[in-house]
Order: structure tokens, then sequence, then C-alpha cells
């Protein structure tokens, strides 16, 4: 039975969030809408494409698109500033990871630090006990073990467990996921079902303050700002054996696995194996060079299970798009830190990114790949 | 001013939201509203036409006129109206420095870091013209900015989100001084905050320029005035009329001046603010009672009567006003950007404060109609909402 304790519900401007208020009004909530303003795009003016740039986060027009929504709902609506935090907390340690050879994931650090934690600050100003998010995802609590649960999404295609591996159990426990039972067809109709004019929208991308998935365009821009050279971390691209086959502008445009644009002519596709910033080298090599069957964890979050004592089984996912492996863990002596053994050697296991461990659809925990 | 209650709400809804956010805006003065819609039913004629229905507008134009100088004690010609502050301050900033920016020419400005954007803009805009200017910040003299080759002072009356008043006359006098001695020296003074708060003469201030606006004042939006002394070297910045003396060219908004005409009237009637003064007082000392660790802003030194900027160390200024509208409690953080959100204000960073302090700030601006029961409402609602969310923070913290 729905009391009047108002719920704080995070509204992007996007389908999924708009929904969520939505139907949690109509579920009889007392709900309250707030949009963090997280990055402003008009900061890194060579990044916006002529005619001005779409499907970004933290647009004006975003903004204008949830305070219309909250108009609509008749519920009360803030835009709250956390522009100085995400710069220090997302978008700096982004840069710094690029630069220190790693493939970070912003999207995780924003919802530990951002999301699902200055935004209580804002859930208490307006009295709310619980947040909602449009993240899918699902949430529920075991009163065998005490602990609130993760478990992926109905729709495996939006399912968004791998970015949200790092919440604690306090921040669980003041969660909800409304659409995490839903998939994203049946959120555009109930859009529509509740008047809501961002039924047509299209999805975000993966990386809100990154236009077209340009990290490389997107640091080279935030270098200059900062008053660095983009170029200072150009070097030599080396094979396995350490031959130096050509030259590239700066380790911060490769990724491992990453196969175009190397500029190098070989006889077999040539794949991007390591970036090591202290040479400043890109070490490139084939595609059989790219297979690792183990992995080292640290910061290791355990999110629906306590730590494991011994070893388990359990199902691995190393990138977003990955389809979780069958791996062992095998823990270290350490809580935070977890080796990985899997059962199949796996593609492109890359630094900077998480590995989240699944039982199932039950989200075990995960932690960032060394 | 006759004390007339103010219904403000939602419409169709009460009880009205006390609002303490006089410093951003303030609702009409119903005497106001009245002589609004008179003007805008019965005159619509153009001031510059030659027949009797725009001599009808002129009429009321220069009534208006002579009651805003008159408040000022000025003469009417004097009085040029614009669209609000923000057209008066670039009109006395950019009329008064272009015709000094000649080829080779590097004139030298002098302006506080804690002006009004629409200040601070117009200087920087001048800048990449070759201006030279000097931002003096809170604590740094006046005085001692000036230089042989300054020929512009802009120095704000009061500060809009500390209140706290500046040196204007002092300066004047300075200004004077050099003046006599040859020195092309004008002074401009910004007094959207202070005008219809404290006692305004300008006779007697000794500025050049002086801007205003209307809807800071129980006035409407949309009109402003800059005061421009006989004799000063001002040329307008627009271009395609002779209306204004030809400093502000366009069909002059009668209604609107007609409205500020009457609300200037009633601004300078019961100045100095004791009440309100004694209101802020009370605040201040019962919120330092039951929080002793807050700090007042800009409290040092001398203050517009009715505004009170406060730091809780520990919470969101964002998150407060949040929590405090929520109560049907209008406040503010300072300044608000077109997409509602707030930057850590340049006034409070230019006092020194860190960018977690100036985060961590909120603006309570009263007005000539607040209540004391109001403002005991606004004390207990601020007590316990900076508690509640202290106390939200360390159980985050905690967990």
């Amino acid at each position: 039975m729905p009391d009047n304790v108002p719920i704080a519900v995070a509204m992007s401007g996007g389908v999924d969030s708009s929904v969520v208020a939505g139907l949690l009004q109509r579920q009889g909530h007392s709900v309250v809408g707030l949009t963090m303003q997280l990055w402003n795009q008009r900061r890194l003016p060579a990044l916006v494409p002529e005619g001005g740039a779409t499907g970004r986060c933290c647009s004006l027009d975003d903004v204008y698109d949830a305070r219309f929504v909250a108009s609509l709902l008749n519920i009360p609506y803030y835009v709250v500033n956390f522009e100085d935090r995400f710069e220090q907390q997302v978008v700096k340690p982004f840069v710094e990871d690029y630069l220190a050879g790693r493939t970070p994931i912003p999207c995780t650090n924003c919802n530990n630090f951002i999301k699902f934690d200055q935004f209580f600050e804002m859930a208490d100003s307006v009295g709310a006990e619980k947040i909602a998010t449009g993240h899918y995802a699902r949430l529920s609590f075991d009163a065998a073990t005490g602990r609130y649960q993760m478990r992926t999404s109905v729709d495996s295609g939006k399912d968004q467990t791998y970015f949200l591996f790092g919440l604690t159990q306090p921040q669980l426990a003041r969660t909800l996921f409304p659409l995490g039972g839903m998939i994203k067809p049946e959120v555009r109709v109930l859009a529509k079902e509740l008047g809501l004019p961002v039924a047509e929208k299209n999805d975000s991308q993966e990386i809100c303050f990154v236009p077209n998935g340009d990290y490389a365009a997107f640091m080279d821009a935030y270098f200059r700002e900062q008053g660095l050279n983009p170029a200072a971390t150009h070097g030599e691209i080396v094979d396995t054996a350490g031959k130096v086959l050509g030259q590239h502008a700066g380790t911060h445009h490769f990724t491992v696995g990453q196969r175009r644009g190397l500029g190098v002519a070989a006889a077999e596709p040539l794949y991007v194996i390591a970036t090591e910033p202290e040479t400043q080298r890109v070490r490139v090599g084939r595609g059989t060079d790219l297979m690792r069957d183990s992995l080292i964890a640290r910061d290791v979050n355990w999110l629906s299970i306590a730590a494991p004592s011994e070893e388990r089984t359990a199902q691995v996912k190393i990138r977003n798009k990955h389809a979780a492996a069958e791996a062992t863990l095998v823990p270290t002596g350490d809580e935070t830190r977890i080796a990985v053994r899997f059962a199949e050697p796996q593609r492109a296991i890359t630094p900077g990114q998480a590995a989240v461990f699944y039982d199932g659809d039950l989200v075990l925990g995960g932690g960032w790949i060394e | 001013m006759a004390i007339a209650l103010l219904k403000l709400g939602e419409p169709g809804t009460s009880p009205p939201l006390p609002y303490f956010d006089h410093n951003s805006t303030t609702p009409m003065h119903p005497d106001v509203v009245d002589a609004y819609a008179t003007d805008l039913r019965d005159v619509f004629g153009n001031p510059s036409s030659t027949h009797r229905v725009g001599q009808r507008a002129r009429q009321s134009l220069e009534a208006a006129r002579r009651k805003i100088a008159r408040a000022l004690n000025v003469t009417a010609p004097e009085i040029v109206f614009t669209s609000g502050g923000t057209e008066a301050n670039n009109l006395a900033i950019l009329g008064l420095l272009r015709q000094h920016l000649k080829a080779g020419a590097k004139p030298h400005a002098v302006t506080l870091a804690i002006e009004h954007p629409s200040v601070l803009e117009p200087f920087r805009r001048l800048e990449q013209e070759g201006l030279a200017v000097r931002y003096v910040k809170p604590g740094e003299s006046v005085a001692g900015a000036l230089r042989d080759d300054t020929v512009l002072v802009s120095l704000m009356h009061a500060n809009n989100e500390t209140g706290a008043l500046q040196p204007v006359g002092e300066i004047a006098e300075l200004v004077k001084a050099r003046r006599a001695q040859g020195q092309i020296l004008y002074l401009h003074s910004d007094g959207v905050q202070a005008f219809g708060k404290i006692p305004v003469d300008l006779a007697e201030l000794g500025v050049d320029l002086y801007s205003l606006s209307a809807h800071k004042i129980f006035g409407p939006k949309g009109i402003g005035a800059l005061f421009v002394k006989k004799d000063t070297p001002l040329r307008g910045i627009q271009f395609g009329g002779r209306h204004e003396r030809e400093l502000r060219p366009g069909t002059e908004n009668v209604p609107a001046a007609v409205a500020f005409g009457r609300v200037a009237e009633l601004a300078i009637e019961d100045l100095p603010l004791t009440g309100v003064e004694s209101l802020r007082y009370e605040f201040e000392k019962g919120l330092r009672t039951r929080l002793p660790d807050i700090q007042v802003n800009g409290a040092e030194g001398a203050r517009l009567p009715n505004t009170s900027n406060v730091l809780f160390h520990g919470v969101s200024a964002e998150a407060l006003v949040i929590a405090l509208d929520m109560r049907h409690m209008a406040v503010s953080t300072g300044a608000a950007c077109s997409s509602g959100s707030v930057e850590p204000s340049h006034v409070l960073l230019a006092m020194g404060l860190t960018r977690d302090e100036a985060r961590s700030s909120i603006r309570v601006s009263f007005g000539r109609f607040t209540t004391w029961m109001e403002v005991e409402a606004l004390r207990e609602a601020v007590v316990e909402c900076v508690t509640k969310l202290r106390r939200g923070r360390e159980a985050r913290l905690a967990g």
C-alpha cells in the first residue's frame, strides 16, 4: 500500500526514467523528479557537430524534456548541478585511466559516486526514503541472508547490471528499479499509455559525455582545454617481439582488441594487445595473442552474496556486451581481490574494464580488471 | 508605503507561498498593477507621434520620468528608460567606454570582482577590444586601483548575493578630485539592489551613471532606467531612432514606464527599512542559537537591511533550497542559470570562500511585506532541514 513518503526519481529526459516517474505515480506514490546536470556540453565546442549534438545526456533539450514530463505529471521537479563532482570523480579518472593504458568504464564510477551517492542527498532534501531510476536491473531482499540481491533484467538486451556491480547494501536498500521486470517495447507502450511525449525518443548512448563514442576526440579536446598537449603520448607501434612497425599519435587512441585505425600494413589482421604508458608504445599482435584464460579483479564489491571463502563457479562478463563465460572464482585471501579462471580462453581481457560475476541471473559481485 | 497584504502563491491555491527571494524578483504591488493596467488599456499611443493619441502617451511617459527623477533627487531629462537593469548596465559601460577604444589607445577601467554578470560581461567584451580592466576583490582598495588613465569606475551600490554595501560615495569624492585635476574619469554604479531598500540621493551620491530596475522593487519586469548625469558623454549602443535622447532607440514601453514611476514613489516611502532589518536580525540570531556553526557571509560590513547570506557547513545549498521549496518556502542559492542549475557563486568565491563553502550557502532576501510569522516559520524550517540533511549525510558516510 503506497504511503505518501515521496520517491525521488532520477529523470534524464529519456523514455525510461520518464516511465518510472509516471508508473510510480500511477501506483499511487508521491513522486519528485530530479535531473542531474553532470556535464556542460558547451565546454568543448570543438566536439559539437554542425547542426548541434543529439542523443547526449545533460543537454538543454534533455532538461527541457524532463521538465516537460514533470509538468505533465504535475510533480515537483528540480535540476541539480553535480558538474564539479562529476568531473572530479568520473571524467578525470576516465582520462587518467586511458593515459595509464587502461580502458575505463565511466558509467560505473558515475553510478557509485554520483547517481547512487550524491543523489541521495537530494533525495533527503525532498524527504524521500527511496530513489528510483530507469536502470534495467532487478532488486529483491533475501531474508535468509539479510542481503539485498540484484538480478539481471528481464530484457537481456537492455540489462545494465554490468555497470551496477559497485552498489553497496545501504545503497540498494534505498533504491528501486521499476523497469527491471519489463522489456523495452513494454516500456514504450507504457510511455504512450501514460501520455508521455518521449515515447519515441531514441535510447541514449553508452557514455553520455563522449559525443558519438569518439573517446580519442573527447580526450584531445579535454587535454587542450586543460592546457595539455594531446600528442604528448605519441610513440611506437611494436609487435609481440618488440619490432617497431610504425608510429601512433597517442596511446589514448587505442584500446585492447582494437583492429581498425592502426595504420600498419601486415599479412594478417593485427590487433592491439596492450598499450604501455611507460614507454608510450602500443603493442600489436595476431588474434590468438589476445586470448587469456585468467584475470585478477581488484576493488571487488560483493553484491548479492558475502565474499566467498572458497572456490566457486560463476559466469563472468569482462565487457558489457560480452556473453558471460563459465569460470571459477578463486579467493586470494583478500576479500577485495579475486582470481578468475575461465573454462575457455577469453578474447581481449582489458585492464580497466570490469569483471562482473553472475550465478545465472543473480549478480554476485564484480571488480576491476588489473 | 501602505502595507498591503500580498496574496502570493500558485493560482487557485492557498495559503500563499512565503517568499524570501526578493533580490531575485518581487511580486507587483497592487497599486502598481492598477497603474500598469490602466495605462495598458487606455494609453496605447506612440509617444513620438504628433497627434493627440501620441501626445497622451508622451504625457504618461514624461510624468513617470519625473516621478523616478524625484525619487532619486535628480532632473527628469537625466533618466533614460531601458528594458531593465541588464540593459542599463550594458548601456553605461559600453556607451561610455567604446568611444575611448580608438586605434592604439588602451584605456583603463576599474570594477569589482563581485559585480553582477551584466557588469562583468560587458567589461570582458571590452577587454577583447583593448580595454584594461582591474577587477577589485573584497578586501582590496578601490581607491588604490585608480590610475591616471582610468576612464571609468563601475561600483555596485549593494551586492545582490550578500547585500554588502560598497563605498560609492567615498569613490565619488576621489573621482571628483581627479576630475578637478583634468582627468577624464566617470563613475557608474549598479543600483538595482539598493534603490528602494536604502535611501538613494543621486545628487548627493555624486555618480555619473546609475542603473535601476523596476521588478526588484515591486514593479513589473521589462523596464528599468539609467540615470545619466547632465553632460556625461554617453553614446547609444543601439541604433535606429531618436528616442530617449538617442541613447536608447525603440518605441518606449509606456505602460511599464508608468508602473515604474508609480513604484518609484512607493519605493522611497518608509526608508530606511528598520522593520525589515529587525526581522533579519531576529532570523540570524535565532539561527545562530539553534545552529551555532553557521556563518553569515558579508555580515562584517554594512549590508542591505533585507539580505542574509548564510553558510551551513556540510550541507548542499541546492539540497537545502529544494528541501525548503518542498515545504513551500522560496529561498535561493544565488545565481540561477538558464537550465535552472547553479554554479558556485563568483561573489562568494571572490570573498575567499572555498567552492564547497560557496555551494553550502543560501541567500534569503526579505521584502517590505515579509511578516514576523513568515520569518519564524522559515527559521524553524531551515533548522529542521539542515539538521535532517546533516543526519542523512552522516548516515551515508557511515554506511
